[in-house]
């Protein structure tokens, strides 16, 4: 592998000094998962390591019924499903915190990590889309915050500047009646990156039969993952039914623009788009329904 | 070439220094400064789970950690799960059903099921699976290491 | 059947005497291997599928610190035009040369193109990266069909098909061509009331062994050359290095190590000249690993194929004709598995009319090298999915129609050989009975499949030496090296002449300048040859050992006689001694034992396996999920069943992954886009269930315990089984491999 040097930063101003003083050859470690992976085959140069993971900020794990959930950026996906509240709260998160990688990738990998190496196939992604997630962002000029569904600009490419680092992903606390799904397709059943994924959040009405509002996000059918907002809108008010379903699925379908490559067919994974969108949906309404 | 840097840390409850190159990962360190050739590389890249440790109490690809990484911290190795005198009842499950064939793989699924039967101690078989996904066999078909993961649950 | 015999050790299930080591992590492994002033190598690969070499520059790459040397193909000596007996076959050595270090030209991409030797595997890589070569682009060949088509860009100006005898008259990327013949096709196929014709297509696959090629290589300033590492054959590897290296056998010693598996994949040599060369040219020892990319894009892969199976039979079932032809791609250079596949192909049915014709074809990928019953399992794919089409039409159950046809003792196959005592037949029957076959299957989008498979299996040089210790143990010394537990199965036949445990028998696999010549591990021969070495070499212990008894009780040694580990005299003196006691005289009865055998066993019993699968089939994904599995096979004799299950069970998931997922995808410009596991997509056990291995015995007669070879004919059945299944399940036959989603998806019209 390429030689490097490694920092450990210990406060958050540190670690956007380093970034901003080692020019773009520097890079943030979090799980390494990802980053160590891609400079050991040569996909990125480098020539430092910022190590973050000593950082109270992005350590951070909190939920509060109230104020919602705070997830440090270099957290790792096992850390996350070990909390109850979190499942309960956050399942179509949880979902794709238990299925990036195999066990021992979810020992590092972060969903900081998954959002900022911004593949189109992050599974993290869509379910942080649906959960109307924000991106705590520290910079040389203070703190700001975006949704994240414009956070990612182009496959490994996010809107972080040059000195700036994701500090903490925000998710607001889930309305009465609302749940989250999140899956995705893979020829295997584990250890694998999603042919195409799809995430779903619903809010239902009182009886449970009519949906309030929904949000579909897709991964792997464009250059970023994909907040389908037509899609989600057209469900707003409606009965559930297969056909508004179907709708809806439609609509996911039209703004997919997929490409072919070694994990699937541009074709294969439009109408796969179509299936999950489906599955997501009715996979979030379930969980409504099943809550007592 | 960078400096290379002096890391201190635990390893199967040992004291242990040494110097490494930031590049290199603690698998390297592992294999070739500490000669502890228990860990395997499969893939390096956190593909194969040849690599299985347990770091900081965590499983983790040894191949995906670098070595400067582990500074004041603790790394298992299969190096480490036995006794002197005995077996730990995960290696001895292995053996009674023969649960290698080539055995490259042994030691990290060894770690693997240890880190699950550490936290889950009656998993099902649908959870030993699951558990173990990431670590690839292509001798046994995985039947015999399941069995294996399985009963040194029930033993323990 | 014949009657069951009674044993001691053999059918038990010992711990396998290398296990603790290899649970504790202490096994020595070929890339575990230390030695002081190690030097680390790397081999450049070439980035292009087919290009020339115009020139290499190794001068930066030289200047960099910590380089020790740098190798190409100047270094190798010159090879000479000429067939070299190598291993598994024949092979030309400006082939086998040039596949270790191009010379002329990279005909794959990730073809070895030169090596580094650095003091630091890192700085090794970044040296490789400062050779500068040029190249001077051609355009590719990548599948069969194409490469046999006239116009097709010429990969070997000077290969000339050679078809049965002939040698045609311009460059072809068609090498040979076979032919098996028997009876008359044409009135077989007369015979016929339903004749079925369908083509089959099966992509490139890799064995997928763990651990990769490794070799450490030292040469002594005397000339003697050292190579440690994890191989199928310490001997083949000594062959071959003095073929490539053009050096005497006598100064070269091979030290196999322990091997993370082969099927087949760790026969042929790779990088272990390039250890040598480097080694040579730099005075230290050399260690030179491969990752993963390497393994995909510079070893063997099997190859892919293109099969049209043509098969009919009479109403009431009997097969009266079968023909194919079998295009398989053999890599960038010749020798494909197309014979293997023509001789397995139909020898499950005893068929009066059978025309089989095979092709070698280069193309430019990897050069292909065994893989578990090569070439048997592409031909089975088409036979055995055209023989359920069959039974289907005729409105017969598809084992039943195996039954009718299957092979026995006597019935010969197309390309020659008759068949000895067989276990086909009870591996079906054994299927019928189970309570897999017998339970209900109606589920919507579920299937039950079932296949047949052959393997012929083979014998080959084996040598043992058995010492024999004063306590009554023995030390076994072999030269298999183990890939899946052959110490124990070696041992234990050892220990049942014996008539002591098999913990009693410590079994070492040991290098070339310490054991008669042993052919690779391989071709499911080592628990069948080494094991009958073994046994040999243990009754010549016994024989020695009723000498010293005889000696002892001064008595004819006619009237010794040796039971269960006892040796007694017969006619007249009343005396005992017991195997470890007399063990413990031997010093005083002219000194050690120590037993020895040597063999090249013609009797090599070929196995069958019949497999019955059930899936489920996700019809809006196209997702294949196998729900149950159940595999007999006829072992002759298990002499270790854990281990026999083993094999049966890992060759069962491989043939899984084969025909789910399992490919090389390449490009257009011919490179491999899916080089690691995440993408090559082998099963993980979280996609399977457990695999319920049946073992029937049927003895085979040219082995004194019984045994055939186990580890081959396990992966031939899965991929026609699945296939069956998916049939069952939805209504569609898939004819090629894999059949994964987004083809099952096209094939039901869904995309
Ligand atoms: C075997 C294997 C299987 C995998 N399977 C999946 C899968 O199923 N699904 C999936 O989505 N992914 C998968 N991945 C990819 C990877 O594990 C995930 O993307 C993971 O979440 C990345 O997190 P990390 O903490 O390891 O990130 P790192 O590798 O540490 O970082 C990833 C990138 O983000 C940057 N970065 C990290 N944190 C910050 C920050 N706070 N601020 C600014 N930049 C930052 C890094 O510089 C780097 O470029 C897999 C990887 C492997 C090796
Ligand atoms: S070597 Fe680390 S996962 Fe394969
Ligand atoms: S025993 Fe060989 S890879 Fe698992």
């Amino acid at each position: 592998m390429q030689a490097f040097e490694y920092i450990a930063a210990k406060t958050v101003s540190e670690a956007v000094a380093l970034l901003d003083e080692k020019g773009d050859q520097a890079r943030i470690l979090a799980g390494g998962t990802d980053l160590i992976v891609q400079a050991r085959e040569g996909k990125r140069t480098l020539d430092w390591m910022i190590d973050i993971k000593s950082i109270p900020e992005v350590n951070v794990l909190d939920y509060d019924a109230e104020t919602g959930l705070t997830l440090g950026a270099s957290v790792p996906c096992h850390q996350i499903y070990a909390v109850d509240a979190i499942c309960e709260a956050y399942p179509g998160l949880v979902d794709a915190t238990k299925i990036i990688g195999g066990t021992a990738i979810q020992g590092r990998a972060a969903v900081g990590g998954n959002l900022c190496n911004a593949s189109p196939a992050a599974d993290c992604i869509p379910p942080l889309i649906v959960l109307n997630a924000t991106c705590v962002i520290a910079g040389p000029n203070g703190e700001r915050e975006i949704p994240v569904e414009d956070f990612c600009t182009a496959p490994g490419q996010t809107v972080l500047g040059k000195s700036e680092i994701l500090v903490s992903i925000k998710i607001p606390t889930p309305l009465q009646n609302s749940s989250s799904y999140y899956l995705r397709f893979i020829p295997r059943n584990e250890m694998d990156i999603a042919v195409v994924g799809a995430g779903a959040a619903v809010v239902l009405d009182e009886a449970k039969q009519r949906i309030v509002s929904a949000r579909i996000a897709l991964a792997a059918v464009a250059p970023t993952p994909l907040f389908a907002e037509e899609a989600s809108e057209l469900l707003a008010g409606k009965e559930i039914s297969d056909a508004t379903i179907d709708e809806a699925a439609q609509a996911a379908q039209a703004i997919a623009r997929p490409i072919s490559d070694m994990r699937g067919t541009a074709e294969q994974r439009t109408h796969l788009v179509g299936v999950l969108t489906r599955r997501a949906l009715n996979g979030a309404i379930q969980r409504v329904r099943d809550a007592a | 070439m960078a400096r290379k840097s002096h890391v201190q840390t635990t390893i199967n409850g040992e004291a242990v220094e040494f110097l490494c190159e930031p590049r290199q990962s603690l698998l390297e360190v592992l294999r070739d400064e500490l000669y502890l050739t228990g860990a395997k590389e499969g893939c390096n890249n956190g593909n194969c789970g040849a690599c299985s440790v347990i770091f900081d109490g965590r499983l983790v690809n040894s191949c995906l950690v670098l070595g400067v990484e582990t500074d004041g911290k603790s790394v298992e190795t299969i190096e480490g799960l036995a006794d002197p005198d005995k077996l730990h009842p995960i290696q001895d499950a292995f053996l009674e059903n023969a649960a290698l064939q080539c055995g490259i793989c042994t030691p990290g699924f060894i770690m693997s099921a240890k880190a699950l039967l550490d936290q889950n101690p009656n998993p099902t078989e649908h959870e030993v699976r699951y558990w173990l996904a990431g670590n690839l066999c292509r001798c046994t078909g995985y039947d015999k290491i399941v069995r294996a993961v399985l009963d040194a649950a029930a033993a323990t | 059947m014949s009657e069951k015999k009674e044993y001691k050790v053999i059918g038990t299930r010992p711990i396998r005497h290398d296990g603790v080591d290899k649970v504790t992590g202490r096994a020595i492994y070929g890339a575990d291997f230390q030695i002081t002033g190690l030097l680390h190598g790397r081999v450049l690969r070439s980035p292009h599928a087919h290009a020339r070499i115009v020139s290499i520059d190794t001068s930066r790459a030289e200047a960099h610190p910590g380089v020790k040397g740098v190798v190409t193909a100047q270094d190798l000596p010159t090879a000479e035009d000429k067939m070299a007996d190598l291993g598994e076959g024949a092979v030309n050595l400006k082939y086998l040369c040039d596949n270790i270090l191009a010379s002329d030209k990279a005909l794959y991409k990730g073809h070895a193109i030169a090596a580094v030797a650095a003091t630091d595997p890192h700085i090794a890589e970044e040296a490789c990266e400062l050779i500068d070569v040029e190249y001077e682009l051609l355009p590719p060949v990548l599948e069969v069909r194409a490469a046999m088509e006239p116009d097709a860009p010429i990969i070997h100006e000077n290969i000339r098909t050679s078809s049965l005898g002939e040698t045609g008259d311009k460059p072809s990327n068609v090498a040979s061509h076979l032919q098996h013949k028997k009876g008359d096709i044409e009135k077989g196929f007369e015979e016929a009331d339903v004749v079925i014709e369908r083509e089959f297509v099966t992509g490139t696959v890799h064995q997928g062994y763990i651990e990769p090629h490794n070799a450490t290589a030292l040469y002594n300033p005397d000339g003697q050359l050292t190579v440690w590492c994890s191989t199928q054959g310490a001997f083949t590897v000594r062959e071959q290095l003095a073929e490539i290296l053009q050096y005497p056998i006598s100064k070269i010693k091979v030290v196999p190590l322990e091997i993370g598996g082969g099927f087949g994949g760790k026969i042929n040599v790779y990088i272990k000249p390039v250890a040598a060369l480097l080694a040579r040219k730099t005075g230290k020892p050399v260690k030179v690993l491969m990752n993963r990319a390497d393994v995909f894009e510079g070893t063997g892969p099997t190859p892919a194929s293109y099969i049209t199976v043509k098969m009919g039979a009479t109403k009431d079932g009997k097969i009266t004709a079968a023909q194919t032809s079998m295009a398989f791609e053999a890599g960038a250079y010749p020798g494909s598995p197309v014979g293997a596949g023509a001789m397995c192909i139909f020898a499950p049915y005893n068929t009066e009319n059978v025309l089989i014709d095979g092709y070698d074809v280069v193309v430019n990928k990897p050069k292909t090298a065994p893989y578990r019953a090569p070439g048997a399992t592409n031909a089975a794919f088409g036979s055995e999915t055209v023989i359920d089409e069959l039974a289907e039409e005729l409105n017969i159950d598809p084992l039943e129609m195996r039954l009718m046809n299957g092979a026995k003792e006597g019935d010969h196959r197309a390309d020659g050989p008759v068949f000895p005592r067989i276990g086909f037949i009870e591996t079906l029957e054994a299927a019928k009975e189970h309570p897999h076959y017998t339970s209900p299957n109606g589920k919507k989008y579920h299937g039950r499949g079932i296949a047949s498979g052959f393997w012929f299996n083979i014998g080959l040089e084996s040598s043992v030496t058995i010492n024999v210790n004063p306590d009554g143990t023995v030390n076994l010394v072999e030269g298999s090296t183990d890939i899946g537990g052959t110490r124990a199965s070696i041992a234990m036949q050892a220990a049942e002449v014996l008539g002591i445990p098999a913990e009693s028998v410590n079994p070492t696999v040991v290098d070339t300048n310490s054991i008669g010549y042993t052919a690779v591990t391989g071709g499911s021969r080592t628990t069948y040859a080494t094991g009958y070495a073994a046994y040999e070499a243990a009754q010549d212990v016994v024989k020695q050992m009723i000498g010293r008894a005889a000696k002892l009780w001064d008595v004819d040694e006619a009237n010794v006689q040796f039971t269960d580990g006892e040796f007694s005299s017969i006619n007249g003196k009343e005396e005992q001694i017991s195997f470890r006691d007399l063990s413990a005289r031997l010093g005083e009865t002219g000194g050690p034992v120590v037993g020895r055998a040597t063999m090249n066993p013609a009797g090599a019993g070929g196995a069958f396996a019949t497999h019955v699968v059930d899936v489920a089939v996700d019809e809006e994904t196209g997702k294949v999920e196998i729900l149950r599995y159940t595999a007999t096979q006829d072992a002759g004799k298990a002499i270790h069943p854990s281990y026999v299950e083993g094999q049966i069970q890992g060759g069962v998931v491989q043939g899984i992954g084969w025909a789910l997922n399992e490919e090389y995808i390449y490009n257009d410009e011919g490179e491999m886009t899916n080089a690691s596991f995440l993408d090559y997509r082998m099963p993980t056990c979280l996609d399977l269930p457990m695999i319920d291995a049946v073992i029937v015995e049927v003895p085979n007669p040219g082995h004194p315990y019984g045994v055939r070879g186990v580890g081959e004919v396990p992966i031939v059945p899965p991929p026609a089984a699945i296939a069956n299944a998916i049939y069952d399940a939805v209504g569609i036959r898939m004819t090629e491999l894999p059949m994964s989603p987004d083809r099952l998806l096209k094939a039901m019209g869904k995309i």
